[in-house]
């Protein structure tokens, strides 16, 4: 047994993992382990470069360029990148090779797609018995629209999220990203990891089948069984909450604005001090949970008076300290000033030989004896191929350069 | 078959941020033992409700959250109650709670306490914001923790109210990425036998929502903010493009894109159009393999999708899902729970699970496996439990009370 020190090379230092993937709900996991000390092998080619490399703004000084994006940068830190032209007729050898070299394979194309390359799990396995596969896409690897196209942003609709934000009166709300795309992502790496954790017993590997659509049901189960006991349609109701009234975002000076709720009696005469607003407690259409709901666009343009004379995060800490719920909206960049994420360091500055000195997300877990580390920038494409190809898989100098001419490595 | 957990015990005394991480792993095959404090957690009374009745056995959020879990009851601030969850720590593998920062050590139950009786053991700390930090302290829910983490500022009408997805999200992101750290410290304890501590900050969970909208900041100083109900950033000239369409019977979320990703999806809309009474001749006129939506002006870009918009205004969600599909076009419906429990893919792949609710008096379809594994179990495996539904097995059976100790415990109020 060790001493128990913490490990500066991360829980996961013994792990090899390799990405045929692209965009966010494939490479992210690999960001996630290699944070954690894996090896992580990010597979492009110059024919089909990670989408995000190009397709997606913001790129370093607002020019586009294959190695500027901050879209790409942010979840692929940490790894290794080389490029392989999978649909080379002399690359299948190599990508063998690479996945016999792997303990884990994360892929994120169209079902079938890894068939086509002559990479399907069946025939992987042969020389590579305790690899792990996971496969995560839009539907599933089956079912009647498993090849249906889509992108992550746009299955938030169909999956419930869209329906659920904004007011009863208006149009659903966009969510920024591919919200889907992250649940995916937490739920492939635990996926991954309890099949490692089983590979470990039993030496067997295992391929697994994520649907994206499926995890982010998950996250609305509650609502489900809404549905499901009671028959009713759960339906978007701005920030208000059935069991909480205030329960919303107010209006702050400078076009900031702060979160508050108020849960139960107590609170809520809290708040009316804090705010100086003594007389709110007596007054009967405030007085309750069940007037303040009757009475909530009321209530709310009530408050809102009051809120606009503060600064949010003046008014986060005094209805703090009276023991209100209350937050700060933070805007993008507050994010980067946000004491908390501080002290967690959740942004740390990686040096990137194009795009300069940027910061990178750490993720939301912090392990007290294998604190794992942003390790370097996202890879330039094919930066790492002489050390992945000669060191790690062990080619020759030749053969590498044979495969550099042919292309396999463009 | 297998489970990958199965060998592991876990301890779930959680609240409503860390429910899920004890429900994935006990999906997993773990062992998990849901202690609450006699009378129940009070997480029990999160609505929705079993005929919207407010009931500690018939919350449905906390029926959706503690499956596959057993369930027991232990008062940790009683002296004899703290004794034994000692007891249990010494023989588990995983605790989960969600207490407030320093609850647990002004009990003398803290990591280093619970590390001395178990070196094994791997400790999951989940709250809003950490451990440690000017917000450690800070009182929170879901509202408060989406707001800081910075994801509300990014939905919402630009300039009006930001909002957050009226189903609570972030105890789900807390939870299954509390899920990841407890894997994680499990893989070090396989090398080394050694446990740790696992702080999650909800927080920092909920950033992952972000996506890449911090990056603009980092990179370029410009504060990516809401956009209400359409896409923007894509366009030369500023140039928004709509992505909410109603529909006969809802809503229809359909982007016009340019090149390559749009160019099946624009087509397949004009070939559809057609066969539907016409496409106008706006859109026959274009040359999509040519089109770019990043260059079109707005006008250009409302006179394209103001017919679009009268043909949607002809479908149903469920006529639109399956032209889209057929077409191999992009765009999904804006689903409701109820289309949710009627889609054909979802039962294709067996995904709801039946499960009897003894307390509903009811078989209710949950969500079914997060993933398909092809060597292993993953799934639920019960219902949640009723309030100390497993005290007298748990208890007696398998941690070796005496009978009488076990009833001088209940009547003390202990369990």
């Amino acid at each position: 047994m060790e001493t128990g020190t913490p490990n500066a090379a991360g829980a996961l230092k013994d792990l090899k993992v390799v990405e045929f993937g692209a965009y966010a709900a494939g490479p992210c996991i690999g960001k996630y382990l290699a944070n954690h000390g894996a090896r992580v092998v990010h597979v492009e080619s110059r024919q089909r470069p990670d989408g995000f490399r190009l397709e997606y703004p913001p790129f370093t000084g607002n020019t586009p360029g294959m190695n500027r994006s901050g879209c790409f940068a942010l979840f692929n830190d940490s790894k290794k990148g080389i490029t392989l032209n999978l649909k080379h007729p002399a690359a299948h050898p190599a990508a063998i090779r690479l996945a016999g070299w792997a303990d884990v394979i994360i892929e994120n194309m169209r079902p079938g797609v890894m068939g086509k390359l002559g990479l399907r799990y069946d025939s992987l396995r042969e020389t590579n018995p305790g690899l792990i596969l996971l496969s995560s896409c839009n539907m599933g690897q089956s079912g009647p629209r498993a090849n249906h196209p889509g992108f992550g942003s746009q299955l938030s609709a169909l999956s419930g999220f869209s329906h659920l934000t904004g007011f009863p009166e208006g149009s659903p709300q966009l969510l920024y990203g591919p919200y889907i795309d992250f649940i995916a992502v937490a739920y492939g790496a635990v996926a991954v990891l309890a099949a490692l954790e089983q590979r470990n017993r039993t030496g067997e590997g295992q391929c697994i089948d994520l649907s994206q659509y499926e995890t982010g049901l998950h996250f609305i189960a509650p609502a489900l069984l809404n549905q499901e006991v009671n028959g009713q349609t759960a339906e978007r109701d701005g920030n208000r909450d059935p069991q909480a009234a205030p329960h919303g975002a107010f209006p702050c000076r400078d076009d900031m604005w702060c979160a508050i709720s108020c849960w139960d009696e107590g609170q809520w005469e809290r708040f009316c001090g804090a705010l100086s607003r003594p007389e709110w407690k007596t007054q009967p259409h405030f007085s309750g949970l069940a007037a303040r709901k009757e009475h909530e666009t009321e209530l709310e343009a009530a408050i809102g008076t009051v809120t606009r004379q503060w600064d949010a995060w003046e008014l986060m800490r005094a209805l703090q300290e009276a023991g209100v719920r209350a937050a700060v909206v933070n805007r993008m960049q507050d994010l980067f000033t946000d004491p908390q994420l501080e002290q967690r360091k959740v942004w740390r500055k990686q040096l990137h030989p194009e795009m300069g000195s940027r910061n990178y997300r750490f993720g939301s877990f912090e392990l007290s004896e294998t604190p794992g580390e942003i390790t370097g920038p996202a890879p330039c494409l094919g930066e790492h191929n002489a050390l992945v190809f000669k060191s790690w898989l062990g080619y020759s100098e030749t053969e590498y350069q044979h495969l550099v001419e042919q292309g396999v490595i463009d | 078959m297998d489970s990958p957990l199965s060998p592991y015990r876990v301890l779930d005394l959680c609240g409503t941020l860390g429910c899920l991480t004890g429900k994935i792993l006990g999906e997993l095959g773990a062992d998990v033992i849901r202690v609450e404090p006699p009378g129940g957690d009070p997480c029990r009374m999160t609505g929705p409700f079993q005929h919207n009745q407010p009931h500690p056995e018939r919350s449905l959020s906390w029926l959706a959250y503690n499956s596959s879990k057993r369930g027991v009851t232990l008062d940790i601030a009683a002296p004899k109650g703290r004794a034994l969850l000692l007891e249990m720590a010494a023989k588990a593998d995983f605790l989960l709670e969600s207490f407030p920062p320093g609850y647990l050590k002004g009990l003398d139950l803290d990591h280093g306490r619970l590390r001395r009786i178990n070196p094994g053991l791997i400790h999951v700390s989940i709250t809003p914001f950490g451990q440690e930090g000017p917000y450690a302290g800070y009182a929170a829910g879901d509202l408060e923790i989406t707001a800081l983490s910075g994801a509300m500022s990014l939905a919402g009408e630009p300039g009006g109210v930001p909002l957050r997805i009226g189903e609570p999200q972030s105890a789900q992101w807390a939870g299954a990425e509390a899920a990841m750290g407890a894997l994680i410290a499990l893989f070090h304890r396989n090398l080394t036998g050694v446990g740790q501590h696992v702080d999650v900050s909800a927080q920092a969970a909920a950033m992952s929502i972000l996506a890449h909208a911090p990056a603009f900041w980092d990179m370029l100083q410009v504060d990516i903010s809401r956009a209400g109900a359409f896409m923007t950033g894509r366009n030369v000239h500023g140039a928004k493009m709509r992505v909410f369409w109603p529909v006969r019977d809802g809503w229809v979320n359909f982007i016009l894109y340019g090149g390559n990703a749009g160019l099946k999806t624009n087509r397949g809309l004009v070939e559809w159009m057609e066969t539907r009474g016409g496409a106008a001749d706006t859109l026959k006129n274009i040359d999509w393999s040519r089109f770019e939506v990043s260059q079109a002006s707005q006008a250009e870009i409302d006179e394209i999708e103001r017919p679009i918009g009268e043909f949607f205004q002809t479908l149903t969600k469920a006529e639109f899902l399956q032209g889209v599909t057929r077409r191999e076009m992009l765009g999904y419906p804006v689903s409701t729970t109820q289309d949710i429990y009627q889609d054909p893919q979802l039962d294709a792949r067996d995904f709801w699970q039946a499960v009897y609710h003894d307390s509903l008096e009811a078989t209710v379809r949950l969500p079914g496996p997060f993933a398909k594994f092809s060597g292993a179990e993953c799934g639920t495996r019960s219902a949640a439990p009723g309030v100390g539904q497993h005290n007298r097995e748990f208890w007696v059976d398998e941690m070796g009370l005496g009978v009488g100790e076990y009833e001088m415990l209940i009547e003390e109020g202990v369990i």
